[in-house]
């Protein structure tokens, strides 16, 4: 070969790849969001959007600065972090400290996302770990709820007039619907509750967009949110209306927030189409058995985290291998059965 | 009938560029042809002539060594090297280089055959075979191997007219073209295997194509065309026969396993010329293309053109490709030397510039969104599979079935984080054909 013969570069096929990155996933989840947050901001007053704000700053800088301490590469761009600060803003109330949503973003970003080795590595939801810790930790202010329709204060929300949420302990227990809350109010957020959770249908329009967009699958939502709606209509409490009762408790608490937007996290969910469905069953059934059962008048975050921990398992459900007859099954089970009596004689 | 197939993606197609344009011969014939010996599955042919020898148009040039399909020469005049070149497929392969007269004298054992119809299976098979005709959609099985082992096992006959690799317009002009060989050479296959059916699969990105072969359809000819959905890889075999028949091929297996043979558009056409003109396969239509191409364009060019030939009859380079694929963006093969010549199995040289090229980006990390298991054709988990690769657990990465990966790209097209899936499944597979080779000589040494 002579030297002027120019070689070109090659590389392993495939040799295009589809637009879509990371980051532009991320950055569409945010966009899902924005409804949501511009009623929190229309019910509660400019304190949603500064909450919202001083929390995916604190995330950044936590992510930022834990990476740096560290000297790993820097990921802020992935906008990962920007995600789980909207979504620990998002399910808290909006008369939270702005000091205990910083120390419950750094539970999320440092503890359970960074120290676990970053994106993609934490077992469970960064977001809804960092709620749970909160809930531990200061559990009066995590469940005091401005009533909608005030301007919450923007440095202290102590003058904030408060109500029951219509998952309160009170309703939920007994079996009693919240009085004055009707089902057009839940369905459109003018109720108390934590400040992204309140609006099902900006919700709804957040999760059409994401799965418009290809970033969720619907398999997640649709089992979580049908479970959901299953039981409560087959077993409604306090002798209420099935369709009434099973429309408060599809609503109302954080079924949509959780169901669209933290149950599909892809880090702490399957991957698989039937573990998929198998995981949002669970939630679902979780979610149902705490709100009847337990201790807490809401079980969405804890259904989730608890579901987050089995994905390990769910993901062992393989797909049906391409072509596999069934004498061909047949044939692989006997040998693996003689190669372990191989094995143990 | 119509069943799914699972998975896939649906990449940009970029193939406005060259869909309405028809295929031309060359404008200039090469100077020079250098044929590979190997241009098919299986032992490379044996050079039947020497340096000095003149030669015609379709004249043998390299004879059968074990499985395999006989070359012919692609032009006329003399041999000039008889040595090993470099190879599409990468490293030097023995060639025959002929130095063109410019004349295409045809060889005299090229002759119209008048009545077809009084041939046998056995005499049509035979024909395939002297014609040197191997699967032309890239993979390049020798078709007489295919036809004879196809005889009496198979009842579905299916014609991959899919095209489904973006940018690639060969086969889609072929079928307007000469749509008519194309049916004629399907009927050569009925006949070859004894059936009254064959199905002819083409995606909804070429109606036109759909159309004019269906306007063609003699009354009772017992071909059908179905139209697919524009989704890849559906032109791959077991994905054809999984979204026209149901039936999903054994791993391991071949489309025999559940009575199916694919054969591509341009094999039948290839077939019909063999059978009705005698000719030998020595051209077939080239899709030159991709941004970095000045005037991209169809070409019906001589099997054995130098690279830097083609890229010259499509006006040369634009800007300097990032990179340059034997055919398609998915699955094509890059090359690095103009000096190797295209082959039988040549649907596309296509110029890539860097914004067309997927950037080789360091990879990102997982954040195991599961769209590759999603896309997946072959129902995988390539996420684990990879986890598994980067921990060299080879029994674990068999356990989630990497041998079953027919490395489409699908994954590594769709993956957010860039990860070079299809890349580490390579590397995988080859570790694995080592551990199992060594285990077999392990084996029987204590035999």
């Amino acid at each position: 070969m002579n030297n002027e013969t120019k070689l070109l570069g090659v590389a392993s096929s495939p040799h295009v790849s589809s637009p879509i990155g990371t980051r532009t996933l991320m950055l569409d989840v945010l966009v899902a969001l924005v409804p949501s947050l511009c009623v929190a901001v229309f019910f509660f007053g400019l304190r949603a959007l500064i909450a919202t704000a001083i929390s995916v700053a604190a995330c950044e800088v936590f992510e930022w600065g834990y990476r740096k301490l560290l000297h790993k590469t820097n990921t802020n761009g992935d906008l990962s972090a920007a995600v789980t600060g909207v979504l620990l803003a998002f399910v808290c109330p909006v008369t939270l400290p702005y000091w205990m949503l910083i120390i419950g973003d750094f539970f999320a970003i440092v503890v359970v996302k960074q120290l676990f080795g970053g994106l993609g590595k934490n077992f469970v939801n960064p977001a809804l770990a960092g709620r749970a810790f909160l809930m531990l930790s200061y559990p009066v202010a995590m469940t005091t709820w401005a009533t909608p329709g005030q301007r919450v204060g923007l440095l202290s929300a102590a003058d904030a007039v408060t109500g029951a949420t219509p998952l309160s302990a009170d309703f939920m227990h007994q079996g009693l619907l919240p009085e004055g809350v009707s089902l057009q109010n839940m369905f459109v957020g003018n109720i108390g509750g934590c400040m992204g959770e309140i609006s099902a249908l900006l919700l709804l329009c957040g999760g059409v967009y994401l799965v418009v967009r290809g970033v969720i699958r619907l398999r997640v939502p649709v089992a979580f949110i049908g479970t959901v709606a299953v039981l409560t209509f087959l077993f409604p409490m306090g002798g209420n209306d099935r369709l009434t009762w099973m429309l408060y408790e599809v609503l109302g608490g954080g079924l949509m927030l959780g169901a669209i937007f933290m149950a599909t996290d892809y880090v702490t969910s399957p991957t698989t189409p039937v573990g998929e469905i198998l995981f949002g069953i669970g939630c679902g059934l979780l979610t149902v058995f705490i709100r009847y059962f337990g201790g807490y008048p809401e079980g969405v975050s804890y259904a989730i985290l608890i579901m987050n921990a089995c994905v390990w398992l769910l993901d062992k459900v393989k797909p049906p291998r391409f072509g596999l007859t069934k004498e061909m099954k047949e044939k692989q089970k006997a040998a693996k059965k003689a190669a372990k009596e191989a094995s143990a004689s | 009938m119509s069943h799914k197939f699972y998975g896939g993606v649906h990449p940009a197609e970029h193939k406005e560029a060259t869909e309405r344009k028809p295929v031309i011969p060359l404008e200039e014939a090469p100077a020079q042809v250098v044929i590979p010996m190997s241009m098919h599955v299986g032992a490379p042919c044996k050079p039947i002539v020497a340096v000095g020898d003149e030669v015609t148009v379709g004249q043998k040039i390299g004879e059968i060594a074990g499985l395999g399909a006989p070359i012919h020469a692609s032009v006329s005049g003399k041999v000039v090297a008889v040595e090993p070149r470099p190879h599409a497929g990468g490293g030097k392969m023995m060639s025959v280089v002929i130095e063109n007269d410019f004349k295409d004298t045809p060889c005299e054992t090229i002759r119209h055959r008048d009545n077809v119809d009084v041939l046998t299976p056995q005499e049509i098979i035979d024909i395939v075979k002297e014609a040197g005709i191997t699967g032309m959609g890239g993979a390049g099985f020798p078709t007489h191997v295919k036809l004879s082992g196809a005889v009496g096992k198979v009842d579905t006959i299916l014609i991959n007219g899919a095209e489904c690799e973006p940018y690639i317009t060969a086969d889609h002009r072929l079928m307007l073209e000469r749509g008519e060989a194309v049916l004629g050479g399907v009927s050569f296959i009925m006949k070859a295997l004894g059936l009254q059916t064959a199905t002819i699969g083409i995606e909804g990105n070429k109606l036109d194509a759909v159309e004019h072969l269906k306007s063609l359809l003699p009354a009772g000819s017992g071909i059908q065309i179905e139209t697919l959905k524009t989704r890849y890889p559906q032109g791959a075999e077991k994905q054809l026969i999984q979204r026209v028949t149901g039936r999903e091929v054994p791993p391991g297996g071949l489309p025999a396993d559940v009575g199916c043979t694919v054969f591509n558009v341009a094999t039948a056409s290839a077939i019909y010329d063999a059978v009705t003109e005698g000719k030998p396969l020595t051209h077939r239509n080239v899709t030159l293309t991709g941004g970095a191409m000045t005037r991209p364009l169809n070409v019906f060019a001589p099997i054995g053109t130098p690279l830097e030939h083609l890229v010259k009859m499509a006006g040369g380079f634009k800007t300097p490709p990032q990179r340059l694929l034997m055919g398609g963006p998915m699955m094509g093969n890059p090359q690095y030397d103009l000096t190797a010549s295209m082959m039988k199995g040549t649907n596309c040289l296509l110029a890539l510039t860097d914004e067309e090229a997927a950037v080789q980006d360091a990879e990102q990390t997982c954040i195991r969104c599961g769209k590759c298991v999603n896309v997946c054709p072959m129902h995988l988990m390539p996420l684990y599979m990879r986890m598994y690769s980067m921990k060299r657990d080879w029994e674990k990465v068999q356990e989630y079935n990497v041998m079953d990966c027919m490395e489409c790209g699908s994954c590594n097209y769709i993956c957010p984080a860039r990860i070079h899936l299809v890349q580490t499944f390579r590397m995988a597979k080859f570790e694995i054909r080592g551990l199992q080779a060594k285990q077999k000589a392990k084996e029987a040494a204590k035999a």
